[in-house]
């Protein structure tokens, strides 16, 4: 099932079409609803290694679904703590729940600067309609 | 329809072998069957019957118009099947000497005359069965060069940019290079500023579609060949749109130094299962040493494969390529002749007189003059009456067409790319439209017919998910599941009543 579309206002975004869930120095990172829904049901996500190092901007993994692989691109930099094995098993999570269940990764940030170019809800709802 | 072991019943024989009368080998034990193979049984009408039942459920360009962007789905012309069947062709065995092959290496020899005037390059190597195996033997010779010149270590960046066909950046990471992408400007072109910032003396090369996947043919050519060519690097041409430019412009002379050609695009072969393909390279002559072995070569009136050529990169395929396919497209070249130009005008032609009637009703992601394709978007449809490309796509399957390429490039969204070759009277390029604008009302007025489509065809709407995630590949004798649809009512098409 797919999910309605929304943008939490509690989340920050990135142009490349993923959100982060700021949390001290700690962040989990997703896929918003755009993308998944620009991707269709997701078949496969190719997820980092733990404590890997990902770099703002720059690819951190893959999703595919029957259309297209297409890279998941890293809103902010840091380590890789944890992968959502859920995301991996079941991949249709993904669209079913992009915010919560389908959560991709946390890490834990180093350039916790970074955040403050990201785009609140608003900014980002504004980008999409430009599009 | 009932699948073969559905129909299968115990007993029954189409043919009977001849018993065997030769002394039966000893297998070991080990190796030997306990049971039988479960081998489907039935009579020789039944089994003629299933698979000509089977046959009537295909589509193929000798059944209808197959549009399908990027793959050139042309009429295989029958005087092709005639000539690969000539005895002295087909019945070559690939170890046969040379001196009773030399009709066989003439004819490769003069293919590769053929593909060197095409390219406006200098050496030509047969070899290579697909454009993606020309692309890794293309990067594999890049490697040789700049090894000989003591520069591999130095230059480990590919540029691609990101209008590419899939296969580039593949063969990139096969070959041991690393991506460098680069993005497409406002007019569909390869943004030159970008590049320029990521093109140094690290960069081994370029791998570009020209036309482009979008259909353009790029402006600024001559100044990527400047950028490239000011720091030592070399040009790969994607050959997968020559179609568009036969005759008209060369690769070599836009400064490109190797290119593949996909014979079974430009130069018309059977493909659309998957195959045979051929994907010859053409490079300039500094990078003719490095081509792979054998090559053909000419000693006055004899032919032979030399495969003394120590700085060669060594054999990419087995034997010298998929000889059926060399024929047919030698056949296709020698036909055109000097009018080649002409194939790709008309296919140009084709493509741009589908654009101008279809503009209004899809979205144009860059508004010019195209080559020999085109790319569309549904996006307004989407997001207006939420029917997207691959709706649009289906629908045309109860209009009777191939549906074109869709969801490619990437870079446009909800993307129709569309591909009329220069086989198609304007007859059918009308049809097509037809529909197309067709659908583009329905989408307005009655969405759920795009979105439930096709409704007459087969099978209906197929479940892709399911299919890639849990594919059913064999068939399982106790449980086998119930694949069988209800049948569905054909609904009326517009275009059909006069629309």
């Amino acid at each position: 099932m797919a999910a309605e579309e929304s943008y939490p206002d509690e989340l920050k975004y990135h142009r490349e079409h993923d959100w982060a869930r700021i949390d001290g120095d700690e962040a989990v990172l997703g896929i918003t609803w755009f993308a998944q829904d620009s991707l269709g049901e997701l078949v496969h996500f190719e997820p980092p290694t733990d404590g890997q190092q990902i770099q703002r901007g720059a690819s951190y993994g893959e999703v595919e679904s029957v259309k297209a692989v297409s890279d998941v691109i890293a809103p902010l930099s840091g380590e890789v703590l944890e992968v959502n094995r859920k995301a991996v098993d079941e991949p249709e999570t993904v669209n079913a729940d992009p915010y919560s269940e389908g959560w991709l990764i946390r890490i834990r940030l180093s350039e916790p600067a970074e955040a403050d170019e990201l785009l609140d809800a608003g900014a980002y709802r504004a980008f999409l309609a430009e599009q | 329809m009932k699948l073969i072991y559905e129909k299968s019943q115990s007993g029954r024989t189409a043919y009977t072998l001849p018993r065997y009368e030769l002394e039966t080998p000893e297998l070991p034990e080990a190796l030997r069957r306990s049971e039988p193979p479960r081998l489907p049984e039935l009579a020789e009408p039944e089994l003629v019957r299933h698979f000509t039942e089977l046959s009537t459920r295909n589509f193929g360009i000798d059944t209808g118009f197959y549009p399908l962007g990027s793959c050139t789905m042309k009429y295989n012309p029958r005087v092709n099947e005639r000539l690969a069947n000539l005895p002295g062709f087909r019945d070559l065995h690939p170890l046969q000497e040379e001196e009773g092959a030399q009709g066989a290496l003439e004819l490769m020899w003069r293919l590769q005359e053929a593909l060197v005037e095409v390219s406006g390059l200098h050496a030509c190597s047969l070899q290579p069965a697909a454009g993606s195996q020309g692309e890794l033997t293309g990067l594999l010779l890049m490697r040789a060069y700049f090894t000989e010149r003591g520069e591999h270590e130095q230059r480990r960046k590919i540029v691609i940019p990101d209008s590419a066909h899939g296969t580039n950046p593949a063969s990139v990471t096969m070959a041991g290079y690393e991506l460098t992408p680069v993005k497409t400007d406002a007019r569909g072109n390869i943004d030159v500023e970008d590049l320029r910032a990521k093109v140094d003396e690290h960069t081994a090369g370029l791998m570009i579609t020209n036309p482009s996947t979008l259909g353009l043919f790029d402006e600024h050519v001559e100044e990527i060949a400047r950028i490239f060519h000011s720091v030592g690097a070399l040009m790969y041409y994607d050959g997968a749109n020559l179609n568009a430019v036969c005759g008209i412009s060369r690769p070599g002379d836009m400064g490109f130094d190797i290119i593949h050609i996909n014979l079974h695009k430009t130069f018309s072969q059977p493909h659309g299962g998957g195959g045979p393909g051929g994907g010859p390279i053409v490079v300039r002559d500094t990078l003719e040493p490095f081509l792979p072995v054998p090559q053909i070569v000419r000693d006055g009136d004899t032919f032979r494969l030399d495969f003394d050529r120590p700085k060669s990169i060594g054999k990419v395929r087995g034997f010298t390529g998929p000889f059926g396919v060399f024929i047919r497209s030698y056949a296709f070249i020698r036909m055109w002749g000097p009018q080649l130009k002409r194939m790709s005008e008309i296919a140009v032609l084709n493509a741009n007189y589908l654009l101008a009637r279809l503009r209004d009703a899809y979205d144009l992601p860059f508004d010019r003059l195209c080559m020999h394709e085109f790319v569309v978007s549904a996006r307004s449809l989407k997001r207006e009456h939420g029917a997207g490309a691959l709706d649009v796509a289906k629908r045309l399957m109860d209009y009777g067409f191939h549906p074109p390429t869709v969801y490619f490039p990437l870079i446009v969204p909800e993307a129709l790319m569309i591909e009329p070759t220069e086989t198609e009277p304007k007859e059918v390029l009308d049809e097509f439209c037809d529909a197309l604008l067709a659908i583009a009302r329905e989408a307005a007025d009655s969405p759920e017919l795009l979105k439930d489509a096709p409704h007459d065809r087969p099978v209906r709407r197929l479940d892709e998910v399911r299919a890639a995630k849990r594919a059913i590949v064999r068939y399982g004798f106790e449980d086998h599941p119930d694949l069988g649809a209800e049948p569905v009512e054909p609904r009326q098409l517009e275009a059909q009543k006069g629309a």
